[in-house]
């Protein structure tokens, strides 16, 4: 397990390595400077400024200051920008706000879809069953970005209930309508998931031996059929992680929430190269990462994976 | 023996018997299905809909109706009168027309985006978990490690740093979806590798090559082509977020996500149809191809027979 988890995080480094090359590459091939303004800079101001920022410099020494800052210093350079802030002070200002709305988030969408799931594939073809696989496919057709302007339409508008954005702190009510938005199509897909694995899990032979010993209803399913039929919802939460992430753009730009998303939109408009490198590369990060967790859980839960 | 040649006879004189092919029984199975058929005639009237409803739109897509600007709230209503079916967005410009183009470019990113996965995932996949060992592992690796990058904000990048253009688009999005199909299409290669058929065409003396162009890829079509109707959906979906984020398509041309965000943009004006409009094609279609995939899905599945 260990020398698993040691192999996984030495895989991980060359996978950062490449991701922070990568996104360097694009910006150092990107026309245009991010200082150019309509009027035009005399050229030596120019010069200055770029000496400022090291963007005179060679490629190489400029990638290699870059990987060298993140990794001793956990500098991710300044703001092309706002230049009385560098790109940590930003992801600083704006990460507990992604963090908060996409944790809560996480925590929906796990909680309601795997019950969803659960419960539609226990009673299997009733009511429930069919209400359940509804909702499922009517949340798919509705990501965050459709579903945003519809709940501020209906929560705000007409019925008047919750603010339509804003933060405030992470007031209650400033939290539900981004919380609701940004789990609600993973909320379907893990409802899909978890039914489809637990309706598998109920046909096969060691339930029915369980049923048959006389077992009740209510301990099969939560000794023996659970765990099973969790496993390939604990795989889909990588790649759910990712999309909240992802999601936090349309998030904060809908619900001008100020979380990180905000940052990356305003810098890719802005050309601000610095603070677009600096949450890819962390987001990439974060991403490894989870997905590094979700696999020693998988290792952990399930008996028959052996690293 | 009478009986066995009245049997015989029987026989004889019946009509020859008609082998039922695989895809024969598949397309009875789909059709037999309702809610793919109904997912599959929503989506015969969106594509007709981007085909032909710039031709019989009043209006120019990117032309402004002059009498309609600064009061849109009023005069930009949906009315069969001045020609505005479904009303204006807010530079008084007609929604019907920009609506089918925007579902012309949302289509096409949707059915380019998927064919280049198809394409490059199935090729991947089969060579991968044709020749299997290190190769395999070498390949399947470079896919784990595309996954693990945040494409999004990758795609994002990439807009922003070569512009904005369809191309780039394309380019950003064939650069990620392949990633699932070659592992979908390897898992399938890895089964089909140890059968038979494939094993006589090693023994005669067919390349690696060719046993995967002419073996191995004919048989991975079924679930080819269930998971590529659901991920035009999917493919739809990014275009419309990067649209939404204003990355998308250049002015005036328009797609789902541009249309969406400015209806939602405008909520506020009492202009409800310039949300309600393209939202309703984007939800319709989104449908249409969740039942079609799941019907194929149905229809394609071994384990069904």
């Amino acid at each position: 397990m260990l020398t698993f988890i040691l192999k996984r995080l030495l895989i991980a480094i060359p996978v950062l390595l490449i991701l922070i090359v990568g996104t360097f590459v694009l910006m150092y091939t990107a026309p245009g400077s991010p200082f150019a303004t309509e009027r035009g800079i005399p050229p030596a101001v120019l010069a200055n400024l770029e000496a400022q920022y090291g963007l005179d410099q060679p490629f190489i020494v400029q990638i290699w200051r870059y990987i060298v800052g993140i990794v001793t210093e956990f500098d991710f350079g300044p703001s092309f920008i706002y230049r009385d802030q560098d790109v940590n002070d930003l992801i600083g200002q704006g990460f507990p706000v992604t963090l908060t709305y996409g944790v809560w988030s996480f925590i929906v969408a796990v909680l309601v879809g795997g019950t969803l799931g659960i419960l539609a594939a226990v009673r299997h073809n009733t009511w429930l069953d069919y209400l359940a696989v509804g909702i499922s496919i009517g949340a798919q057709v509705l990501p965050n970005f459709v579903l945003a302007p519809i709940l501020v339409l209906v929560f705000t508008l007409l019925l008047g209930w919750l603010p339509g954005g804003g933060w405030q702190g992470g007031q209650w009510e400033y939290v539900i309508l981004p919380v609701i938005a940004l789990s609600t199509s993973f909320m379907a897909s893990i409802a899909r998931i978890s039914r489809a694995s637990m309706l598998e899990v109920l046909t096969s032979n060691f339930i029915r031996t369980a049923r048959a010993k006389g077992l009740p209803m209510r301990r099969v399913i939560f000794r023996h059929a659970l765990k099973p039929a969790l496993l390939p919802v604990i795989s889909y939460l990588g790649p759910a992680f990712v999309g909240m992430i992802t999601g936090s753009v349309v998030i904060d730009i809908y619900f001008s929430t100020g979380g990180i998303g905000q940052f990356f939109v305003a810098s890719a408009l802005n050309r601000d190269y610095g603070v677009m490198m600096g949450i890819t590369v962390l987001l990439g990060a974060l991403t490894i990462l989870f997905n590094l967790v979700v696999d020693i859980l998988y290792a952990w839960i399930d008996p028959k994976i052996r690293y | 023996m009478l009986a066995t040649k009245a049997i015989a006879d029987d026989l004889a004189g019946a009509a020859p018997i008609k082998g039922r092919s695989l895809w024969a029984d598949a397309r009875a199975r789909f059709f037999r299905n309702k809610a793919a058929v109904a997912g599959l005639f929503v989506l015969v009237c969106v594509a007709a809909f981007a085909l032909f409803g710039p031709l019989i739109a009043t209006w120019n897509y990117e032309d402004i109706d002059w009498t309609v600007l600064g009061n849109v709230a009023e005069a930009g209503r949906p009315s069969l009168e001045n020609g505005h079916w479904f009303g204006t967005d807010a530079l008084g410009r007609d929604l019907f027309a920009r609506t089918a183009q925007g579902t012309q470019v949302s289509l096409m990113v949707g059915i380019v985006g998927a064919l280049i996965s198809v394409i490059v995932g199935t090729f991947y996949g089969a060579v991968a978990g044709y020749f299997g060992g290190r190769i395999d592992g070498v390949m399947m690796r470079v896919v784990d490690v595309l996954m693990s990058i945040p494409y999004m904000f990758v795609l994002i990048l990439l807009l922003v740093v070569f512009g904005r253009s369809m191309l780039m688009l394309f380019i950003g999005i064939g650069l990620v979806s392949w990633l699932d199909m070659a592992r979908i299409a390897r898992g399938q290669t890895l089964t089909l590798r140890n059968k038979e058929f494939v094993e006589a065409a090693v023994a005669t003396g067919v390349g690696p090559f060719t046993i995967i162009r002419r073996h191995i890829v004919p048989n991975l079509l079924g679930v080819v082509i269930v998971y590529a109707t659901l991920l035009v959906p999917s493919m739809i979906i990014y275009e419309s977020f990067i649209s939404f984020l204003g990355l998308g398509v250049q002015e005036p041309l328009t797609s789902w996500g541009a249309l969406i965000n400015d209806g939602a943009a405008e909520m506020n004006n009492g202009t409800l149809w310039m949300l309600l409009v393209p939202l309703f094609f984007f939800v319709i279609t989104l449908f249409g191809f969740f039942f079609v995939g799941d019907g194929l899905r149905d229809a394609l599945d071994p384990k069904d027979r």
